[in-house]
Parts: C-alpha cells; structure tokens; sequence
C-alpha cells in the first residue's frame, strides 16, 4: 500500500471512530428530552415597518442596534436606515454593484461589505466631515465574499468563495489570520457571544467551529445534503444552527460534538437563505427561497409560524440586539421589520 | 466528516448542474404523482361554446389532490406551494400570463417535460424574437397581452437588426411546422410553449423564477452547458458574464494535508463529549431562563416599542439605573454582569468596598486598549503595565506565572493583545472569585429588591406567545 494510500485510510478510519464516540454518548434525544414541555402557541407576527428604497435585490441585511440597520442591494447600494423612523441615515455608493454581504460594526461606528470583487469595504460613518468614505478595501480572497462580521473596530472576518476564512487588522489591511480547511465555498459565517471563536457553513455541507486567536479548526458538523447557506449561533453560545439548500436547518451542539436536530416539512422544498434565533433561542426565524419566512420552536422541531409578505426570496433576516423584531429582505428590494 | 452524497456534485464541492436542481427533482416528484393515471388529478377535455378545451383540470382539482395526497390540511399552504410549482412552470393557467395557483374552476394544463426549467433552459433572445415574430404570422391576438409583445418585438428587431431575416426564416419554418398538426395537438403545444415564456420572460410584476443566486451561479463550472437553443439555433459566442467567474480548483489532497487531516481528527476523537441528556437540559433550561426576556414571548415593559410607538423600554435600557428585571439577569452568569454597562458599573462599585478593584480596572483598561489607534498602543500598554503588573505597581493584580512571563515578553513588541493571557486569567479570577459574592453581596439584593421606577399603571407582567 503506498503511503497516500495508507494515510487516507487511517484518516476514514479515525473518521469511523468520531462517529462511534459521538453516538456512545447519545443517551438520549432532543426530542425525548422535550416530550414533556409544550409547542409555543402559534406565532403570528405582523409587518411593523416597510423599508423601501433599493431599487434592486437586496442580499443582506446586518443590525447594528436596537434601531440601526444595515442593507446591500445589487443596485450598487449600502443603504443605513433607521429602521424605527425608517429614515434612510446613508445612502452609501458601491464601486462594485455585485454585493453579497454587509455588516455593522458593534461600536455603530462602521460598515462593511464585499461580493463579487473579492474584497471587503469598509466604510467609516462617523468621518470628520460627516462623509461616508472607504476607510479599507481588504484584498486577498481569490473568491467572492460572501459574508464579513466585526469583531470590534479593528478586527473583522470574513468568509469567501475561495473557501477560506480571514480574520483581518483593519487598520494595517493585513491578513491576520488565515482559517483554511473547508473543501468548498465558504458561504456564512457566525460569531460567538463571547468572540473567542466563530463558525462558518459552506458548500462541503459542513459547518467548522474555529478558535479566533489560534486559527484551528476545532470541531465540524456534517449531515446536511447541500450547501449550508446560513448559520448562527444559538444565544447560550453552546450551540449552532444552520439552514441549508436541503430545505432543512439543522441544530449541533458543540459540548456533544453532534447534531441534536433537523428542522424540516415535507411541504418545504426550498432552500433556507438565512437564518436567525430569537432572544431566547426558543424561537428560529428561517428565510426561504419560496418567498416565505418559517418560524419554528427550535426544541420542539415544529413549525409554530409563517412570515409572508415579501414577493420574492427571502435572502436574509436578523434579530435585533435587544430581541424586540426581527427584520427579513428579499429580492423583492423590501425590507421588512416584523414582530 | 460528512461526504457530499445525493446532489450532483464533483468531489472538489464544485457544482455541475444549475443551483435550483434540488427543488425541480422535489417538484418533479410531486407533478409525477399528480400525473398518475390511477391517483392523478383527474385530465379531461371540456365542451366550450363551438370549441372544445383539451387536457384540463381546475384550480381546486389541483387544491384538493394536494390536500388529499401531500399531506396538507391548510389551505393557505397548499395554495402557496401550488403557486411556487406554476411559477416554476410545471402547470399553468390556459388563460392567463400570471402563473399563480387559484382554488376555482380555473382551468390548468401540465407542461410538456421538453420545457421543464430542470432541463436547465436559459433561452437567449433570439429564441425570444423567433417566438414573438411566429405569433404575429398565426394571428395569435386572443390570449396575447398585445401591447408588451408588440413592444417587446419592436426592441428585439432593433436589437438583432441585422439578424432579422434570418430570424423571420426561422419564425416562417416553424408557423409551417405547427400548421401541419391537429387542431387539438396545436392548442395544447401552443399553450404549452406560451407557458415557457411566461416562465422565462414574466410579464412585468411577475417574478423570474428561474433567477439564480450570484454566490451559486458564479461556483458553476459549465456555464455554456445550459444555454441551449429552444428552436435548435445556433448558438452566439456568449459574451463572458461578470457572474460567471473562473473559481480556482481545489485539489486533491497533498500528503500534508493528509497529515494535517489525521491530526484533526485525532484532537476530535480525544475531545471530552457531554451527555445529550445533560446538553438538552442545558438547552431547555436557558431557553426557560431567557423566555420573559425575549420580546416574541413576553411583553417588554412597559412595552415593546414598534407595536406602542412609545420608546420608554429603550430609553430605560440606555439610563443609569437598572430596573428589577435587568438586575436578576446579572445572577444568571458572569458574562451578564460584564455584557451590561450597568452591571460593570454597580460590580465595580462593589469590588471597591471590597479593595480588589484594580482586577476589574485592568479588564477595562484592556478592553479600551484594544480599542485605540495603533499609534497610542505603545504607550499605553506601558502605562497599563506600570499600573497594574510592574514591580510595585499601586494596583498590582494576580496573575499566574505563566501568563505573567509571556507578558513580560509581550510588552517588549507592545501591540493591541500584549495582555490577552492575563486578561483571560483575571476574568476567570473575577468568575470564580467575586463574581459569587457579589451576588450575595447586601448592595445587589437591594438592587434586587428595590421598587420598579417606571409603574404607570401596576400591570402585571403576562406571557403570551403571539403578539397582535
């Protein structure tokens, strides 16, 4: 046996042995755990909000606080809005209209985004002048970028087409660290509430967790049977969900080091886009390619809602900070600011 | 490490097929059903005035076959997936443009499996012209929305100015080719192929279903694999789309890698895993903890600010003084006392009665440490360090060796983390340490205690899961 041959051998079986100790420590489900509590009551939330402005699909929407919101358009547009008023803050013009991904700094004091030009933006909206500039444009990924999240005001990651992750020092534009290891596109990322670590869904159909200051990869889920196209973490930290094209989101918890459970229906055959928990965690809002939003009680595994309103995909939805709404944007150049 | 498995996929994770090919095979499987000869929805040809309709069945046929086989009782949901499969083209209205699902007599055909989207058609414009130009030869005004087509044509005409006869050529051939089928056969072909359209070119306020996602359509490794001619034309040289991108290759593994995969899997096979049971529990048990918490479940007080347009809740969130609620939080864990600037600021109250502040000072210190420009980072990382780690330092903190020697090292190439090990120790000091009494402490069970400021009215706190 040549050696090629025998290190891929000892690395299925290594594999096997994973899921051998992952199952000796299933004494029991998720589900029989719950047998005793009850579904939520149906949930029925309306439209609180319109954000109407874009002129063309929008592909990601971020919160910055209680009120301030983020959104990129393929109309070449980041615009702020003050989701309350639903005044438009900026209006903030793209060099490059193919955007995929944005996101607000947790200090309120920046943006950023990035798509089809491989790069990440980032913009100051607190400059001397009260212009919105490019502060950065980091650039290195060899793909498109498909998500980006601050850490603080001068560190962000970012998850790209090329596969790899990068935690960047936005002040020198340097690449800080690099977190390879997914065999297909990287194409959601998540920060823990307590920044050590985050985790990235891609287009292998694993999810990885990954130590922010080592750059090692120290757990993967697998089980989806498509690209994972969003993911985040449950609010105790302890746990991941993900949404995936399979038309399932799927709950790992990282101290089992396994899946927990699917949530799925045979009546949804489209993929998940995005995805987000309620401030409990009891509650997860999921965005669909078939227009609607489903709602589901996340330790139930039941479907306890729909949000329909938009005429086209939903491509993203976030909670706000303080859990008060939740806010979903389609192709259908809307915003929408439910609960 | 989960393996790829029943989608189309080549094993480097790059896609072979159109990204929307997932939900066509979950469709088709449904449209085979419908199509059963024994369990379908009923087929049939009725009588209208001097003609007759082929191969029909309405509206609610197609509502109640769902509800019966799909396992769907609401009706709202049938309709909502009815709709999605007639958007994508797999049955239609005879009657109209606009490919939605209506629970009536409304009559409905199957389309015919050439013009599926699984077939991967994305029909230039060319096919397009062909198409409008035949119309306007067989007279087709009755279903036609006359005034898009003949301004649609009219674009494609000076668009492809110099195409044209050969277009009108192709348009001649094919009026001939229909001309010589049955009468039934041509209805049903006609409808079918006005359907394809209606899919690949909406009418305005209709939506493009056979849109792809940029991330999705930009990873495809053939593009000019789909794009085939409706009518057999040849083809253009396509000009390079800007989403269709060159993504680089990921190869095989190299030995390395191997390596570096087995050492992977090996730290995951030694790590500690928790019982399901114990993880469920915690699971539960938080969602229980945070449920008054979580505005989708309870009321904020004194109301939730995007159904009352008053912003009081956000207000008190801001304001200096925490009420009664956000006070208990702080017992649930360290990380809420230390999330909540309130909460900072009433612990380090406390940790100052107790004279072990300086712990918490330094957290702080550290925090807006990371925060400064790199230029003022030398600097005051030397001061943090005369304060708190120096010989002698006036508010000296206890940290392990270890994480004292690599400071000492840090410090010396001073940057934003030169304190990270001795932060993470002192945290880990404050949790263990303080944190516990300043839980029991008498300053937070007054806190705790203390009469809610904002009571307008006493309302008592209720919990309902939908909110209206």
């Amino acid at each position: 046996m040549g050696e090629m041959e025998q290190l891929r051998k000892e690395a299925e079986s290594l594999k096997d042995e994973i899921t051998a100790a992952r199952k000796a420590v299933q004494d029991l489900t998720l589900q029989d755990h719950v047998a005793g509590t009850a579904v939520v009551g149906r949930v029925q939330l309306k439209t609180r909000k319109t954000l109407r402005g874009h002129l063309s699909k929008i592909y990601a929407v971020h919160w910055g606080d209680s009120k301030l919101c983020v959104s990129a358009s393929q109309d070449g547009k980041l615009i702020v809005w003050d989701s309350y008023t639903t005044n438009k803050v900026h209006a903030i013009p793209l060099k490059s209209s193919w955007v995929m991904t944005c996101a607000y700094a947790p200090s309120g004091n920046m943006v950023a985004c990035g798509g089809l030009d491989n790069m990440c933006s980032i913009y100051n909206l607190k400059g001397k002048d009260g212009n919105v500039k490019v502060m950065r444009e980091l650039a290195a990924h060899t793909g498109y970028l498909s998500c980006c999240r601050f850490l603080n005001d001068n560190e962000i990651i970012t998850s790209s087409g090329d596969c790899t992750c990068v935690l960047w020092d936005i002040e020198t534009g340097s690449q800080k660290t690099v977190f390879a290891g997914h065999l297909g596109d990287c194409m959601s990322l998540g920060v823990a509430p307590d920044f050590n670590t985050f985790i990235s869904g891609a287009c292998d159909f694993t999810a990885k967790l990954w130590d922010i200051r080592d750059g090692q990869c120290r757990q993967t889920f697998g089980g989806h049977e498509s690209d994972i196209n969003a993911i985040g973490f449950f609010p105790n930290g302890n746990a991941v969900i993900t949404g995936s094209d399979d038309a399932s989101c799927k709950l790992y918890d990282l101290r089992s080091d396994q899946e927990l459970i699917t949530y799925q229906d045979s009546g949804i055959m489209c993929g998940v886009t995005s995805l987000a928990p309620s401030f409990s965690g009891r509650l997860i809002l999921a965005g669909y390619d078939d227009f609607n939003c489903n709602i589901w009680d996340s330790l139930k595994a039941e479907r306890v809602g729909v949000l329909s309103g938009h005429d086209n995909r939903v491509s993203c939805i976030g909670v706000t900070p303080d859990g008060m709404a939740c806010c979903t944007g389609s192709w259908d150049s809307f915003l929408k600011i439910w609960n | 490490m989960a393996q790829p498995s029943s989608c189309a996929q080549s094993s480097n994770g790059v896609a072979d097929e159109s990204p929307n090919m997932l939900v066509y095979r979950k469709m088709e499987d449904i449209i085979a059903r419908m199509q059963d000869e024994k369990n379908g929805i009923p087929i049939r040809t009725v009588k209208s005035f001097l003609s007759k309709i082929p191969s029909v069945f309405s509206g609610s046929d197609i509502v109640q076959w769902m509800q019966k086989n799909l396992n769907i009782e609401d009706q709202v949901e049938a309709l909502h997936l009815g709709t999605l499969m007639a958007a994508h083209g797999y049955f239609f209205p005879i009657s109209d443009h606009v490919l939605t699902l209506k629970e009536d007599g409304t009559f409905y055909r199957f389309q015919t499996p050439y013009f599926w989207p699984s077939n991967c058609w994305e029909p230039e414009n060319t096919d397009y012209a062909v198409y409008l130009c035949k119309r306007t030869m067989q007279n087709k005004a009755r279903l036609e929305l006359a005034d898009l087509c003949a301004e649609s044509l009219a674009r494609l005409q000076r668009a492809f100015a110099r195409k044209w006869e050969f277009i009108f050529m192709q348009a001649e051939a094919q009026a001939k080719v229909d001309k010589k089928r049955d009468k039934i056969e041509r209805k049903i072909l006609d409808s079918q192929e006005r359907a394809f359209w209606d899919v690949h070119r909406p009418v305005p306020g209709c939506v493009n279903t056979t849109e792809a996602d940029i991330k999705k359509s930009s990873r495809m490794k053939q593009p000019h694999k789909t794009r085939k001619s409706v009518y057999g034309l040849q083809n253009d040289i396509r000009s390079h789309s800007p989403t269709h991108t060159v993504t680089p290759e990921v190869k095989e593994p190299t030995e390395d890698e191997l390596h570096d995969q087995i050492q992977h899997c090996q730290e995951q096979l030694d790590r500690h895993r928790l019982k399901m049971s114990k993880v469920a529990e915690s699971l539960l048990s938080f969602a229980e903890q945070y449920l008054e918490y979580d505005p989708f479940f309870t009321t904020p007080e004194p109301s939730n600010p995007w159904i009352s347009d008053d912003v009081t809740s956000w207000e008190l969130e801001a304001c200096k003084e925490a009420g009664q609620q956000r006070v208990k939080r702080w017992a649930f864990c360290f990380d809420e006392v230390m999330k909540d600037p309130v909460g900072r600021e009433q612990f380090l109250k406390f940790l100052e009665s107790e004279f072990s502040s300086e712990n918490l000072r330094f957290w702080l210190a550290v925090q807006e440490l990371k925060k400064r420009p790199i230029r003022e980072v030398p600097t005051r990382v030397q001061e943090i360090w005369e304060e708190f780690l120096a010989p002698g330092a006036p508010s000296a903190i206890n940290v392990d060796s270890r994480s004292y020697d690599k400071t000492t090292q840090n410090i010396k190439d001073p940057g934003r983390y030169a304190f990270q090990d001795a932060q993470e120790h002192i945290y880990k000091l404050m949790k263990s340490d303080s944190y516990s009494r300043f839980i029991r402490s008498s300053a937070y069970q007054e806190l705790l205690q203390a009469k809610k400021k904002v009571q307008p009215q006493n309302r008592p706190r209720h919990t309902h899961a939908s909110l209206c």
